[in-house]
């Protein structure tokens, strides 16, 4: 009995903590029909905001709380600034792509700042705790529940009754019209975000003291879990947004009773995966929020492919065959190694959704299917890796499609939202499943590359099986293209419902786009086993995802060439510039930003 | 002779608003037939229902021996079934000659579904291996699909390869024409074909649709253009709030005094509706 207190006490908090976090998304849904994936990281940096006034100038927590309010809601109006209001009137993806674009710039810059290790955020409350129910509350709980209610009470007072509130709902409901009627929807916009992110920077420095542990890793978390609540209530719908976190909070908090910690996400993506298939609306959704745009094919920008000669296409081939002969250098090669691997993923990921239009942001969980399908086999039944690494595309292909058919008939954001929980599932899976996986311990002594007992050791020999099998995959994928089937896919992408009208069965086709996307990112994935010689369930991780994604918008949407130079050209600058890690993923931020401003159809020209 | 095309007692609401009130139609193999009737009267709503697009609440549309109220769009395409739309849906980033072999999809062999699981799987061999079947019928079917952007005369063949978003709107409309006609339709709905055309653009449509009668294709047409409904149809249907107000041959209608209220008592009147007046009388 005092336990199920304590717990429903905890579940509370965390959903309170939630609340503050999916209001902002709702808000921001509402205004600008964007999930902004970049509300994670101003709820991390709300916590640092706060860590800096506490540690360094000894604030007091009133005025602390007001300098994270303000802090995060001015790196709002950035977000809006930057992110949102050059895109208007470019493909509804570009903006969300921009948000992700921002989440890795200012994580980054956190971690720069900050450094990566955790720190500790001490509060000065006093230490008391009523005992009610056989439970207790503490000072803590009181104060995140106060920040959370007496939130809700002051934006439905400025929603309600001030004029910039009515201007936000006006917005909210046909924007179109508010502007036509007077309403400067910019600043609206700009007044959202600056609300949104200064509640979710409360919401970290919240957090922050309740656990008396923050780390810059905590955005993309905190991300999914806004998410997740807003999906639960309806996406852009504020009040739901608050029922959802509050009920997400306790469906966790009752989850960890029942088997542990470790169960915690996988609670919040299974519950997120039931109500896209189940209630998409969501909980007080009332109308169906999915709908497309005729004549548009919203998805991609308007482009036409840059024409890559094909001599210059043998010639480049050659050219890469021809390297390691000329030029053996261990670290070249490696580096190119890793370009090639990155480019099986990219290939796979140009192809779901680039070509077909489905965007996934998971598609690192194919890589980390198809890595443990290969050590697995290689390691508990003894099979040679040329046998198991095409094992593990067919595994891959499998596993990924069967996991994503459901979602099929979700399209847009939600499918986006759909494949990265499932990415996340699939990785929460690995981590949970310990008599196959080892858990968070790994698999270590997997065995390197061989094929008829010649085994691959050096530098150059795997540089060659990696080339050698991602020429074969990008051939296979322009063949596919240059047949009909690559013409029906891209007809799903541009118009689902004209493609039905004309006898195109949807989830049959999305189908065969993610079996073959899914071998080539499984043989990806099991070829970096071997390579590796080391999994564990972060390996592959979310991050890989959308670095991904990157590679695909750099090199052009569905362009095989594309998706490798896109690969190549994130891998290998880098490298070549010799960037530490974490300016990579701030490289990757930036550049994300400025081709989703400057070239949308990407470098080589979406398909 | 059975009709092609029946439907009975047709219903469809949205939300307390009456789209198609129990609508009776039929078209008969060969036939022209031309639903009319002023703005939110229920005529793309109809076309809707009939394509699968959307459910009916109550009632009954068949294609020859087969209900079709319930089918999905998918289905109703492949009993032969194809439409073009109001506002216009080419495949913006395909090209103009994709675009019409899209319309050829349910006559593809090779892409002929099969059974789940195996269905897919064979399809991306075939696509992948390619066997002398699949490249003729691709052949074959490419030819066909340049013939029937011939009919256009130098509109569209000029552009076979653009891609259809470069395309004037009025050449959008006909690459959508061209795009049903590739499904070689038993029964072709034609939304609004000339919505936005010039009156040379117009007379060079309506040649083309009379063409298109004359070879025998069964066609329900939705038009604003009543001039050329007059002169096409053998049958016209009015509608007004979603039920018939009129039906019957192009003189029967010009004169009954329900369509003529119809379109010059309504709330609202305006230059287009003063036209139509003029146009039926």
């Amino acid at each position: 009995m005092s336990s199920f207190v304590d717990y429903t006490v905890n579940g509370l908090v965390i959903g309170n903590i939630y609340a503050l976090l999916a209001v902002g998304l709702a808000l921001i849904f509402g205004v600008a029909n964007l999930i902004n994936f970049a509300q994670g990281s101003v709820y991390t940096i709300g916590a640092y905001i706060g860590w800096a006034a506490i540690t360094f100038l000894h604030m007091p927590l009133p005025l602390t709380m007001a300098i994270v309010f303000v802090g995060s809601g001015l790196i709002g109006v950035l977000i809006e600034r930057i992110g949102l209001r050059p895109l208007q009137g470019k493909a509804r993806i570009a903006p969300l792509i921009a948000t992700i674009g921002l989440s890795f710039v200012l994580d980054q810059l956190v971690q720069l700042i900050f450094s990566a290790s955790p720190r500790a955020l001490p509060s000065d409350l006093p230490d008391i705790r009523i005992d009610i129910a056989g439970g207790s509350i503490g000072a803590m709980d009181v104060l995140i529940a106060g920040a959370g209610l007496s939130s809700a009470a002051v934006l439905y007072v400025f929603l309600r009754f001030t004029k910039l509130g009515y201007a936000v709902r006006a917005t909210a409901q046909d924007r179109e019209a508010a502007r036509q009627m007077g309403v400067n929807v910019d600043a609206v916009n700009s007044a959202v975000f600056a609300i949104a992110s200064a509640l979710g920077g409360l919401s970290g420095l919240l957090v922050g003291m309740y656990y008396n542990h923050i780390d810059p890793a905590m955005s993309f978390q905190a991300t999914l879990k806004g998410v997740v609540a807003q999906v639960i209530g309806g996406v852009g719908n504020v009040p739901g947004a608050i029922v959802g976190s509050l009920l997400l909070g306790l469906v966790e908090s009752y989850g960890i009773a029942l088997l542990g910690t470790s169960y915690r996400n996988l609670f919040a993506f299974v519950l997120l995966i039931g109500f896209l298939l189940f209630l998409p609306n969501g909980l007080f959704g009332g109308r169906s929020v999915v709908h497309s745009e005729p004549l548009t094919g919203s998805f991609i920008a308007p482009s036409r492919e840059f024409p890559v000669p094909r001599w210059a296409v043998i010639a480049l081939t050659l050219t890469a065959f021809a390297l390691p002969l000329i030029y053996n250098a261990p670290y070249l090669l490696q580096t190119l190694t890793n370009a090639w691997l990155a480019a099986m993923l990219a290939l796979s990921l140009t192809l779901v959704s680039g070509t077909t239009g489905q965007m996934s942001f998971g598609h690192a969980g194919l890589l980390a299917i198809g890595g443990y399908a290969s050590a697995l086999l290689a390691l508990n039944i003894g099979w040679s890796p040329a046998l198991s690494i095409p094992a593990a595309g067919l595994i891959a292909a499998a596993i990924g499609t069967a996991l994503v058919f459901p979602a099929f008939r979700l399209r847009g954001h939600y499918i986006a939202i759909a494949t990265l929980a499932i990415g996340e599932i699939v990785s929460l899976t690995i981590l949970n499943w310990e008599s196959l996986t080892q858990g968070a311990m790994g698999i270590s002594g997997i065995p390197p590359l061989s094929a008829f007992g010649h085994e691959a050791y050096s530098a150059r020999s795997v540089y060659y099986v990696c080339l050698v099998v991602l020429a074969a995959l990008a051939l296979l994928q322009t063949r596919l293209l240059s047949s009909h089937l690559g013409r029906t896919l891209r007809a799903v992408r541009e118009d689902e419902v004209a493609a039905r009208s004309f006898g195109i069965q949807l989830s049959h086709y999305k189908s065969i786009a993610f079996a073959f996307g899914g071998f080539g990112a499984g043989v990806s994935g099991g070829i970096a086993a071997h390579l590796y010689s080391y999994l564990n369930n972060q390996t592959f991780d979310s991050q890989l995802s959308l670095l991904a994604l990157t590679m695909v918008i750099l090199g052009g949407m569905g362009n095989v060439l594309g998706a490798i130079l896109g690969a190549l050209v994130l891998v290998g600058l880098p490298e070549m510039f010799r960037f530490a890690a974490e300016y990579r993923i701030l490289i990757y931020g930036i550049v994300l930003l400025l081709l989703i401003r400057f070239r949308p159809q990407g470098l080589l020209g979406a398909v | 002779m059975a009709p092609l095309l029946e439907i009975r007692s047709l219903s469809r609401s949205f939300g307390g608003v009456t789209a198609v009130q129990s609508l009776d139609l039929h078209v008969m193999p060969g036939e022209l037939v031309s639903i009319i009737g002023p703005n939110g009267a229920g005529k793309t709503t109809t076309f809707n229902l009939i394509s699968g697009l959307d459910r009916p609440d109550a009632g009954e549309i068949r294609l020859g021996q087969r209900a079709l109220a319930g089918l999905s769009p998918e289905a109703i395409a492949a009993l032969g079934v194809a439409r073009t739309f109001q506002h216009g849906r080419v495949f913006a980033n395909l090209s103009v000659l994709d675009n019409v072999l899209i319309g050829a999809h349910t006559r593809l062999r090779a892409a002929r579904p099969g059974a789940p699981l195996i269905g897919p799987i064979a399809e991306l061999f075939r696509a992948l291996v390619r066997p002398v079947w699949v490249k003729r019928e691709a052949q074959a079917h490419e030819q066909e699909a340049h013939e029937i952007l011939a009919l256009f005369g130098d509109r569209l063949t000029p552009r076979v390869n653009d891609p259809a978003y470069s395309l004037s709107y009025a050449n959008r409309r006909r690459v959508e024409i061209a795009r049903a006609l590739a499904l070689r339709p038993k029964l072709l709905l034609l939304d609004e074909p000339t919505a936005g055309m010039n009156p040379t653009e117009t007379t060079e449509m309506q040649a083309l649709v009379a063409d298109l009668k004359a070879r025998g294709v069964t066609i329900l047409l939705i038009e604003h253009k009543l001039e050329m409904v007059m002169q096409l149809s053998d049958r016209i249907y009015v509608l007004d709030d979603g039920a018939k107000i009129a039906e019957g041959a192009p003189a029967e209608v010009r004169n009954d005094p329900a369509v003529i209220e119809a379109y010059l008592g309504h709330s609202g009147v305006g230059g287009a509706a003063t036209a139509a007046y003029e146009a039926v009388a």
